[in-house]
């Protein structure tokens, strides 16, 4: 994995609540067995709409999803975070995520910044009124920066274990697979009334 | 003394090495098509083995068509059942395939056959494995990559979940069912009341409730924006399980059920979060707009957007509303239905297929409406069969099909046509889940039952 160390670049504004992973990638794209393949599946009932942000001339190449509280409910799909990342996103900003969506995030190569509620709004605001408007993410310090927003080292959430994963560029695969010799001695001791293939 | 919850004493019964995310050990793995390829695919590319092959179970179920069972949906879902097949063959791992006895959406089968079990960790890449926490078990949804990663190690980098109690006081009134619990639990909570915590459900109604109910209950725990829900252990739990293909026999039974007995959470536990419902005002209900939380009694009426004190609520019910082709103040009783759906984990499994066949018998469903019944299992479907529901259902005019997620999911394509109004038992009522355009409202079995009847929003006592 690429680290992620710092994000930095134009924010999109999907001022919505809720936003579940039926709408980042429907359901028949899930028909896909690789990993890639997904970008022209994001958002893509809502993308019908001309109208609609990600459609807009001046949001392309856009690195940062704004959206609302919530974000990422329903389904543990990994391709989800696996499109957002394709279209080009790196970080996702909302007042709040579904646990499962947040903890997939990471393993795509995506930054779930959870901001406190003021944070957010300052910054959908900002991203808003304004497509040039660049947020600043720091990995390592769980900061977020965008002077549009006057919104200056703002403190967010991501658990420790994300953010050393996030920095470092580590897999969780490859950390735990030190810990071999652990899960052998936790295997030999485990007690017989847990193993279902008892 | 100690002062543990439920959920920290399981967790502390499977910490492999403590940390920033602990290292906590899985004692089951329950995989099916489509979220399980890429998982296999990062495995053979590094040359990594299965670690503990028994300790994994696969099916298929999303991608599997529900009118037969001789070929599959279309090309991708022939490539997926291949590549499953492909792959626990090659890694030696238990597969219950379409067409086998054993088949059947992934979180009714590992309960049937006595898999699921108090006390032990559960994954699947699937969000309600939740479903299984009915059981005392700890079991939670994961992505793709965690699979890889429960492959490879048998384990997974997990934070310890907050434990949340919603303690369910009072008694279920005869019609309102756990389903109906679920969908009043969420109206009142929110879909994120939950979120970070794992959610024990407690109180009187919930240990009045049967397994199955308990599981419908769970299933819908990450609608509440939690990892998942469980439910202490308990005689209920014992009786369910004794007998079953794979649960403990003889000695290692009597032992199972010793430890099982001490899985609660202690007396003075401390919740990081509360919730209080009472059961005892319970209605059957229905859901008018896109998220789970958005739901109402049968005998209400759409809500009113303007009514929302909280903007970004009410631009979110005014959209939900407008997708949902409904208007404030409608009686939800005269809002007419397409589709009537009667599956998906939440809702296929043997009591609630006699809870619709019991308001179906010797009625039919009202003109112009498509009845569907999808068993959970081939287990499921075949006792439906020896108590005769099948031909209960057949003559109602609903289809009798073939296990699988089906319209729950769309992907096989058993999907709703755009703009149709769909009556579902099963968990999610978002934009275009069960196919483009598509209007899902949840419902519970005997209401979608006697929905179909009136071809509008009903319950069995309105027939």
């Amino acid at each position: 994995m690429e680290p992620l160390i710092h994000v930095t670049g134009r924010g999109v504004p999907l001022d919505r609540p809720n936003v579940d992973t039926d709408q980042i990638i429907p359901a028949a794209w899930l028909k896909n067995t690789t990993r890639t393949g997904y970008a022209d599946g994001l958002f893509e009932q809502w993308r019908q709409d001309p109208g609609f942000v990600l459609n807009r001339p001046e949001r392309a190449g856009a690195a940062i999803l704004v959206s609302g509280p919530n974000f990422g409910c329903g389904s543990s799909r990994e391709h989800a975070p696996w499109a957002l990342h394709e279209w080009g996103f790196r970080a996702v900003i909302a007042p709040g995520f579904a646990d499962i969506f947040r903890n997939n995030m990471p393993n795509a190569g995506l930054v779930p910044v959870w901001c406190e509620p003021a944070a957010a709004a300052a910054l959908m605001a900002a991203t808003t009124a304004d497509a040039t408007a660049e947020i600043s993410i720091n990995v390592a310090e769980r900061t977020v920066t965008c002077e549009a927003a006057g919104v200056r080292a703002a403190p967010f959430r991501l658990d420790d274990d994300a953010r050393d994963r996030l920095v470092s560029g580590l897999t969780q695969l490859e950390v735990t697979l030190r810990a071999a010799d652990r899960i052998t001695a936790f295997e030999r001791a485990r007690a017989p009334w847990l193993d279902v293939s008892a | 003394m100690t002062r543990k919850t439920l959920v920290d004493k399981i967790w502390d019964l499977h910490v492999v090495e403590p940390g920033a995310a602990d290292l906590i050990y899985i004692d089951l793995h329950l995989l099916h098509e489509v979220s399980s390829p890429q998982a296999f695919a990062g495995l053979r590319e590094a040359g990594r083995p299965v670690r503990r092959p028994a300790l994994a179970v696969a099916t298929s179920d999303h991608d599997v068509p529900t009118d037969g069972r001789e070929l599959p949906s279309d090309a991708g879902a022939a490539k997926q059942l291949q590549v499953l097949t492909d792959n626990c063959r090659d890694n030696d791992i238990e597969l219950h395939p379409m067409g086998s006895p054993g088949q059947g959406i992934v979180h009714v089968i590992g309960p049937q056959m006595g898999l699921t079990r108090p006390g032990t960790t559960i994954v699947c890449g699937d969000s309600h494995t939740a479903t299984h926490g009915a059981f005392g078990a700890i079991a939670f949804g994961i992505g793709t990559s965690e699979i890889e990663h429960v492959l490879a190690t048998q384990t997974l980098r997990a934070r310890r979940p907050e434990s949340m109690a919603v303690t369910v006081t009072g008694e279920l009134p005869p019609g309102a069912t756990a389903k109906d619990l679920a969908l009043g639990i969420l109206a009142a909570g929110g879909t994120d009341a939950g979120t970070g915590t794992l959610i024990e459900f407690r109180g009187p109604a919930v240990r009045a409730l049967s397994m199955e109910g308990r599981m419908t209950l769970c299933n819908m725990a990450v609608e509440m924006g939690a990892r998942s829900g469980l439910v202490a252990p308990d005689e209920t739990t014992f009786a369910y399980l004794k007998g079953r293909p794979r649960a403990p026999r003889g000695e290692l039974w009597d032992q199972a059920v010793a430890e099982w007995r001490t899985l609660c959470s202690d007396p003075d536990a401390v919740f990081g979060r509360e919730l209080v419902f009472d059961a005892g005002s319970l209605v059957p209900r229905v859901t008018w707009g896109t998220n789970p939380g958005q739901s109402v009694p049968v005998d209400g009426v759409v809500p009113d957007p303007a009514d929302r004190a909280d903007p970004g609520e009410r631009a979110a019910a005014e959209r939900a509303l407008a997708y949902m082709g409904l208007r404030p103040g409608t009686p939800m009783r005269e809002v007419g239905i397409d589709v009537v759906f009667i599956g998906s984990c939440t809702n296929s499994r043997i009591e609630d297929l006699r809870a619709a066949a019991d308001v179906l018998r010797g009625r039919r469903v009202a003109d112009g409406v498509r009845g569907l019944v999808v068993p959970g299992s081939m287990l499921v479907r075949h006792l439906a069969e020896q108590e005769g529901l099948d031909r209960v259902f057949t003559a109602a005019g609903f289809e009798w099909r073939m296990p699988g997620c089906s319209m729950c999911v769309g992907i096989n394509g058993d999907t709703v046509a755009p703009g149709q109004r769909c009556a579902s038992t099963s968990n999610r009522n978002f934009e275009g889940r069960q196919g483009a355009g598509a209007r899902t409202h949840l419902v519970s079995p005997a209401t979608a039952a006697a929905t179909a009847v009136a071809g509008r929003f009903a319950t069995p006592a309105d027939l």
